[in-house]
């Protein structure tokens, strides 16, 4: 394919194909350095902070939770929204960057898939201790019951909501580890000890890289993005669903699912640069996740950014012009009532901040972007948290009127969610090719510094020859 | 069974430039094995185009109808329910509230309908020994596998692939 030889190139340093496999390969091959282990540490010891409030969630029941007959969605649908928005950005890189021919996804679409599978686990771990007795999730499922004819409410946002997190959840998985096999077979066939090619032998499930097999390989990559594509759009959508369906003022809003959609990719986008900023440092893969990359993901978050801040203003002129009583009191309330705060937390880290990247200076400025991705993440939690808290605290009569705060073990199974995402993606670090070799060795002859150089010296005609 | 010898090559556009030429002296190339998937490889070497899109396409309808019809089973035919005053007692008006669940069966169908598929006809399993001709394989070499039944030419093929942009020619594994 034809590429402008003035187009930045997305491999720096004179990168040839053994380069590629040595790079990527080199930190699972190696030991774990001493970042590594303190920050796997702190995330393992989160991680059992988790489990501790877990376990008294479950022992002793969801009363040991700051919530109450009146606000009775909490920190526990605030977190599950939240982490579930985080993955969509992984497919969003994944899936739709490959419709749209975007070859900058190639460096960062592993990392960003994992994440996705590592965001919606935490999601799920939300979802089954919020229903209280997790050791009964199978009642959201259709199965024959002992009940008689008691069947699910297939009428029920809750319901579909089992049905697109299960859906999202499983293809992201297969989606990510199709994309593994071929780099398993690559760090099989490097093995130096027996182990290593039993273990990563068996996990590239006998992979050759055959042409019929890349021929059915791009084929299922293809059709697996293009169904994907409207599924990660489902999933917020249906997410935003359980509370648009209902009458409260604050959720009964036929804007929730686009603006559900752009505040999910925003926020994951912005967790992809957290974690992408710092893998790119402590691995040592400045030359395959350059500042270009980060550039075209701050413009991302710039564009979904800019819409979450239109669809907050709608909502507002909505409540306004619609006339309804209690949906402008809603409003109004949110931003000067009781939780005026997360109001403006939310207004802040997500309307004004993000308009920040409109300068190229601070675009590319790395420091600014690790900032600013933790800002966005910020603001998007408090979105759910406003939705949600400020909406039910003040329904429509006195009676329905109270206040929430959360308590030490909501807090802790929030804080100890980070601990298990994070767990797993040092895991995925240290143990996974954290880059997909075999697609970002198609580009080397194209999009690499020595074929622009290549490119320039000779004419367009040495670029590429299909 | 066929015996093979295995051409290495270090680019990937030396060895497609050659796939002509080999084939026009009646060179017969059995498969290509590459790093990363590359364009136009497969049609090169005469594989037919994959069919598993058109699988697809049929476990998603088969996604699509068993959604259908478990809807219309459960919620109208053996327990309709008087939901907020709206009962569900006919499918078609009843159905807007089913179409997120239907879509999302026919992707699930779809998708892993595929992926298995794949792995199935790819004979790409847990515990398959895989076939590595040279371990360069995976990294940044082109294994081209030509045919070779007659022990007494193979001097001669060995000459030809070597003259046809070849870095060396070699028997599997060695």
């Amino acid at each position: 394919m034809y590429e402008a030889p003035i187009r930045e190139p997305l491999i720096l340093g004179d990168k040839t194909n053994h380069d590629i496999t040595e790079d990527i390969c080199r930190p699972i091959e190696g030991k774990a350095n001493k970042y590594w282990w303190w920050c796997f540490i702190v995330a393992v010891a989160a991680l059992l902070w988790w489990v501790l409030c877990v376990a008294i969630t479950v022992g002793e029941g969801i009363g040991v939770w700051g919530i109450n007959n009146i606000v009775d969605w909490g920190w526990d649908i605030t977190n599950f929204v939240w982490w579930v928005g985080i993955g969509h950005a992984g497919t969003l890189i994944s899936a739709v960057l490959l419709l749209f021919r975007q070859k900058w996804r190639l460096s960062i679409n592993r990392s960003a898939e994992a994440m996705t599978i590592f965001a919606v686990i935490c999601a799920a771990t939300f979802l089954l201790t919020h229903i209280g007795r997790p050791w009964l999730p199978y009642w959201l499922l259709p199965l024959p019951n002992q009940f008689g004819s008691l069947w699910v409410n297939f009428n029920s946002p809750l319901i579909w909501d089992t049905f697109a997190v299960t859906t999202y959840f499983t293809v992201s998985l297969v989606f990510w580890y199709t994309g593994l096999i071929p780099d398993f077979a690559v760090i099989r066939d490097r093995a130096k000890t027996s182990a290593t090619k039993f273990w990563y032998g068996l996990l590239a499930f006998g992979w050759t890289g055959s042409s019929k097999n890349w021929q059915r390989f791009e084929e299922v990559s293809l059709v697996l993005a293009g169904i994907s594509t409207p599924l990660v759009l489902s999933v917020h959508t249906i997410v935003s669903m359980d509370f648009a369906t209902s009458v409260l003022p604050g959720w009964h809003a036929t804007i929730f699912p686009p603006y559900f959609v752009a505040g999910a990719i925003f926020s994951g986008f912005a967790m992809v640069q957290t974690l992408l900023i710092i893998t790119r440092k402590v691995l040592g893969l400045e030359n395959y996740i350059t500042t270009l990359h980060i550039d075209m993901m701050n413009r991302i978050i710039l564009v979904t950014g800019s819409i979450v801040g239109i669809a907050y203003i709608t909502e507002f002129f909505i409540a306004w012009y619609s006339g309804v009583e209690y949906e402008s009191y809603c409003f109004i309330n949110r931003a000067t009532g009781y939780y005026w705060w997360a109001y403006a937390s939310m207004m802040t880290c997500n309307v004004v901040s993000p308009q920040l990247f409109w300068f190229k200076k601070l675009r590319t400025n790395i420091t600014f972007t690790f900032v600013l991705s933790i800002v966005v993440n910020i603001g998007m939690w408090f979105e759910r948290f406003v939705i949600i808290v400020s909406s039910l605290h003040r329904a429509f009569v006195p009676s329905e009127w109270g206040t929430y705060h959360p308590s030490w073990v909501e807090v802790g199974i929030y804080v100890g969610s980070l601990g298990l995402f994070f767990t797993l993606f040092l895991l995925f670090a240290r143990f996974f090719p954290v880059i997909a070799m075999s697609e970002l060795k198609t580009i080397v002859k194209s999009s690499s510094t020595q074929a622009k150089r290549e490119a320039l010296k000779h004419g367009h005609s040495h670029v590429s020859h299909h | 069974m066929s015996k093979y010898i295995f051409a290495v090559y270090n680019d990937e556009d030396v060895l497609m430039q050659n796939i002509k030429p080999l084939r026009s002296q009646g060179v017969r190339i059995k498969e290509v094995f590459s790093p990363f998937p590359i364009h136009g490889m497969d049609h090169l070497i005469g594989h037919k185009r994959t069919r598993i899109a058109i699988c697809s396409f049929i476990y998603g309808a088969i996604g699509c109808l068993l959604a259908i019809w478990m809807t219309q089973y459960m919620m109208i035919a053996d327990w309709p329910m008087d939901i907020g005053g709206k009962p569900s007692f006919a499918y078609y008006k009843n159905v807007p509230a089913f179409v997120p669940i239907i879509f999302e069966s026919a992707v699930f169908c779809a998708a892993h309908g595929m992926v298995l598929t794949f792995y199935l006809r790819s004979k790409t399993l847990p515990g398959v020994t895989a076939f590595v001709p040279d371990k360069r394989m995976t990294d940044d070499r082109f294994i081209m596998q030509v045919e070779c039944n007659d022990a007494s030419k193979k001097a001669d093929l060995t000459n030809l692939l070597l003259k046809h942009g070849a870095e060396e020619v070699k028997e599997y594994g060695k």
